[in-house]
């Protein structure tokens, strides 16, 4: 069957674009939030703690924070005090590099490290209520400052991992992130604007979801998307390319917890 | 008891109209989805809420399978005196939650 000619002659164009958009990263000048793209209800939302359910989160977080676990029964609070303080800045720096594990680790890995090795609590699942409420709270403590991913000599190699995984095409539709984040954001994708994927607001309450929810939920939704089989959660792919959209969103705000569409 | 969020003003004048916001933590499933065992899973929602001005009825609502998970209603009412401002919700399999805030009306 011959498609009609004016559909073929779309192809053609849409796939003339995609060559000539084969563009570079985005510059700085040009980053925005994916708050920058939403519309004003939803912006209201996030803005209004009273309004923002993922402060409901926030809040079982600071009494996650305070409880008692583990064979050592001690709390976040007893090693890390006020976490307004402590806290404060740190989810701005993660995935940060981690000596133990030679690698970099993401705030939920992170928690979960604490857990085991201080707390000698058995680690929270990923996607659990208790890690996504933790995580939430340690975030919010960054909010307002602007994310500083490291690009040490420790740090660059798992970044260019994740810009690799970034840019190469996967999954049944062969499409790279980049392709939507890089080349074409701003666009609609049906009737959602395509935003640059900078992950400033996570954990955070997708309307969608109807739920608080980590950035490698967010990844592993859109690799089902493209059709691509997604990393599991933790799995050292989802965290270098956390690192990568971290480091490429530097200069902007952390939003935790954001409210998106 | 499930988790809240209020928002009242502290102070008023007699005779302002004021805003109330509330949020409360439910995942008001509704009734209609499929489990991964092809049942459906039954409903669990919040059926109503509502709020009390020094015990008199000021608002309330209705709630309906429709209604978003973690329900946000905000309204409006007129300060009348100071005193308390009560909230509670109540819903399927015995959900029921209650919730307070002052306003000192000058």
């Amino acid at each position: 069957m011959t498609p009609p000619r004016p559909v073929l002659a779309g192809l053609v164009l849409v796939a003339l674009a995609i060559v000539a958009a084969a563009a570079a990263e985005i510059p700085a000048s040009e980053r925005r939030s994916g708050y920058d793209f939403m519309g004003r209800e939803t912006k209201a939302m996030q803005d209004d703690d009273t309004a923002n359910p993922g402060m409901l989160f926030v809040l079982d977080g600071e009494a996650a924070w305070r409880r008692k676990v583990g064979a050592a029964g001690k709390s976040c609070a007893d090693c890390h005090g006020d976490a307004r303080v402590s806290m404060s800045g740190v989810a701005a720096r993660y995935p940060a590099f981690d000596e133990s594990r030679n690698r970099p680790v993401d705030l939920e890995q992170r928690i979960n490290m604490c857990r085991s090795e201080r707390q000698q609590a058995p680690p929270l699942a990923f996607e659990s209520p208790d890690l996504l409420a933790l995580t939430a709270y340690v975030a919010r403590q960054s909010r307002g400052q602007k994310i500083a991913i490291s690009d040490d000599a420790r740090t660059r190699p798992f970044i260019e991992v994740g810009k690799e995984i970034f840019q190469h095409r996967q999954g049944q539709l062969n499409l790279s992130c980049a392709q939507c984040h890089d080349d074409n954001w701003g666009q609609k994708l049906a009737s959602a604007v395509v935003p640059q994927a900078h992950p400033t607001g996570y954990p955070l309450y997708r309307l969608e979801w109807q739920a608080l929810g980590s950035l490698q939920r967010r990844l592993r939704a859109c690799m089902s998307g493209m059709r691509a089989e997604p990393y599991a959660y933790g799995a050292p792919e989802n965290v270098d390319l956390e690192l990568y959209l971290m480091s490429r969103a530097n200069g902007l705000v952390v939003e935790t917890p954001a409210v998106r569409p | 008891m499930a988790r809240t969020l209020i928002n009242v003003p502290a102070k008023a004048k007699r005779g302002d109209i004021i805003e109330i916001k509330t949020l409360i933590a439910h995942s008001m499933e509704s009734g209609f989805r499929v489990g991964f065992n092809g049942a459906l899973i039954p409903r669990d929602i919040i059926t109503l809420f509502v709020c009390t001005y020094n015990g008199e009825e000021v608002f309330r609502a209705d709630l309906s399978p429709a209604i978003a998970a973690n329900p946000f209603i905000t309204f409006h009412t007129i300060a009348t005196e100071s005193g308390t401002i009560a909230f509670s919700w109540s819903g399927d399999n015995g959900f029921s939650a209650a919730e307070f805030a002052t306003i000192t009306v000058e």
